[in-house]
């Protein structure tokens, strides 16, 4: 294993948000904070509790994951993909780096970005909301496999792209609708019926529903599920990860 | 110790797009020397670095650099290795010093301030440390990029077209570099297509066209054939055949008769200049001019790359 390869391209990521702390910290933790103070305190207050949880607070998971998907995803597939579209990336190509050392690196460190970021808004809530968490550490655990599987996820399009636009297709076209109607600003039992079914192909109502019991003890399908479905995700990532390296696809000729 | 730390064995490359980079290539390079592997542009220089670099795939063949496989030891193989690429290729974004720390890391190598700070002095980016690469000026980028291949203390160091598009104070510290790193036994092979360039430092070189090396010799033996030199002899009046005082030496008649040839090596005693002159002299062949032709590493390099169309 070599550990300083991965300590390098690991600090060197993070070190690359640090350089444009305005757009990677600030500019997240703004934009979710704007909910919070729309919905949880401007409008929330006119709202009905959710299984006994006031809106402004039912919100705060929702809103985290809608958050954290979106930047893993962006983060992980600049960070490879901008190496390779300046050609940079020909020197971790030629080091003595396995496959697997280059994606704990960055992988890793979008993912820690994408926990710190949450670890922010999360303080940033209390300003505006009460609420309280009631398992921190499955709270935790949720997180962590969250970010590090939607942080592959744009490692793969970081990889596979080969545009700047097609880098921003996915979290903007797919995942951003996905998380919006994944149940952050709802429960999915106040859907009619039908929409309640088709609701359940949405992979982030798991993420969503899995990480609100973490905070309220009350979720829209069981926690074991969520749990089920998460590591489902991750592993699939991971198996696609090692077929991209395997195979060489859209990585060398 | 092997010899060679760097064996290309019947390497061949086909890229996706069917174009066929290398055919074949056998290359040894010892260790220590300075080789310049010679070639006009698309003659496969980078393909072949870049397979032993591991940027590329093999095909065909096998690599082997210190002992190691390219592909089954990649660890072993690449930790020797430090590469300037052609192409500017860097994080505009990061500063000096941190992408130093970077390709040091990512060479597998502990941190080593003291070291990285003499590389970055020895390539004048001492007072450039903390400077942002994308305020640097060209000349000023590429010394990042010999910087970086040079941060994990690499046995091998490519540099491909090192002085294209370089200023010449940049290419005196180049070389100026280049001699250090020799001098610490470190083994240097870069790609031209100027014949200058390789004249001027390599110990070995290698002609590589249409991805087939045409010729691998060191240096002092294509000076030889550089010092090969054509002694043109012009005829007041034609001749048919060589008279008999000149019985002995290799003359050629030139087709209308007019032109006598004597091939030659320059500066060597037994190259029998001024017995052929004197052996015309006394034929009594008179002469109407006299001229002297030296075949330089171009011609040869034209001549060589031009059979190989
Ligand atoms: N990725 C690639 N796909 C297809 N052809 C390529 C690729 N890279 C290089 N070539 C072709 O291979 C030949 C050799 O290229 P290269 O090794 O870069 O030559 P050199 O460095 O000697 O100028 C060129 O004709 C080039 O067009
Ligand atoms: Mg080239």
């Amino acid at each position: 294993m070599n550990w300083y390869a991965i300590k390098a391209i690991y600090l060197s990521e993070l070190h690359r948000s640090w350089r444009t702390p305005l757009q990677s910290i600030a500019s997240p933790v703004l934009s979710t904070s704007l909910y919070f103070i729309v919905f949880g305190s401007a409008i929330g207050s006119a709202m009905t509790e959710i299984g006994g949880v006031s809106y402004g607070a039912f919100i705060i998971p929702g809103l985290i994951m809608l958050m954290i998907l979106t930047e893993s995803t962006s983060n992980a597939s600049f960070g490879i993909y901008m190496p390779k579209w300046s050609g940079a990336i020909y020197e971790v190509l030629s080091a003595p780096v396995s496959a697997f050392e280059i994606v704990v690196g960055y992988v890793g460190a979008a993912a820690t970005k994408s926990i710190i970021l949450a670890m922010l808004i999360l303080l940033t809530a209390k300003l505006f909301v009460d609420y309280s968490i009631l398992h921190p550490l499955w709270m935790l655990l949720f997180l962590v496999l969250t970010c590090i599987t939607f942080s592959m996820l744009g490692f793969i399009l970081g990889v596979v792209a080969d545009g700047f636009e097609k880098l921003q297709v996915i979290p903007l076209m797919v995942v951003t609708p996905l998380a919006f109607l994944g149940g952050t600003f709802y429960s999915i039992s106040m859907l009619p019926e039908f929409w309640q079914k088709v609701t359940l192909f949405n992979p982030v109502v798991y993420l969503v529903s899995g990480f609100r019991w973490s905070f309220y003890g009350t979720a829209d399908v069981s926690m074991t599920l969520s749990l089920v479905m998460i590591s489902t995700f991750l592993i699939m990532f991971m198996v696609f990860i090692w077929w991209i390296f395997k195979t060489g696809y859209k990585v060398k000729v | 110790m092997e010899n060679h730390i760097i064996d290309v064995r019947n390497l061949s490359k086909k890229y996706p797009s069917g174009f066929h980079a290398l055919k074949q290539v056998n290359l040894q390079i010892k260790r220590g020397e300075i080789f310049a592997l010679l070639g006009p542009n698309g003659a496969g220089k980078t393909t072949l670095i870049s397979i032993i670099c591991g940027l590329v795939n093999v095909d065909e063949g096998q690599v082997v650099v210190g002992g190691f496989d390219v592909v089954k030891q990649y660890r072993q193989a690449r930790k020797q290795i430090g590469l300037v690429p052609q192409e500017l290729a860097i994080d505009v974004f990061a500063f000096v010093w941190n992408t130093m720390v970077f390709s040091r890391g990512v060479f597998g190598k502990p941190r080593d301030d003291a070291y990285l700070e003499e590389i970055l002095k020895a390539l004048s980016l001492w007072d450039k440390r903390h400077a942002k690469i994308q305020f640097l000026s060209g000349g000023m980028k590429r010394r990042v990029l010999i910087a970086k291949a040079l941060a994990h203390e690499p046995e091998v160091l490519f540099l491909d077209e090192p002085t294209a598009g370089v200023d010449v104070e940049l290419r005196r510290d180049m070389w100026r570099l280049v001699e250090k790193l020799r001098q610490r036994g470190t083994t240097i092979i870069l790609t031209t297509h100027y014949i200058e360039e390789a004249e001027e430092i390599a110990d070995r070189i290698g002609i590589i066209n249409h991805g087939e090396i045409l010729l691998v010799e060191n240096k002092q033996d294509l000076m030889k054939k550089l010092g090969r030199k054509q002694l043109i002899l012009q005829l007041q009046h034609p001749i048919t055949q060589l008279p008999d005082e000149l019985n002995g030496f290799v003359l050629q008649l030139g087709e209308n008769g007019k032109t006598l040839t004597y091939d030659y090596v320059d500066n060597q005693p037994t190259n029998h200049v001024t017995e052929v002159l004197a052996a015309i002299h006394r034929s009594g062949i008179e002469l109407s001019d006299v001229q002297t032709k030296q075949s330089t590493l171009e011609q040869i390099f034209v001549s060589l790359v031009e059979d190989s169309k």
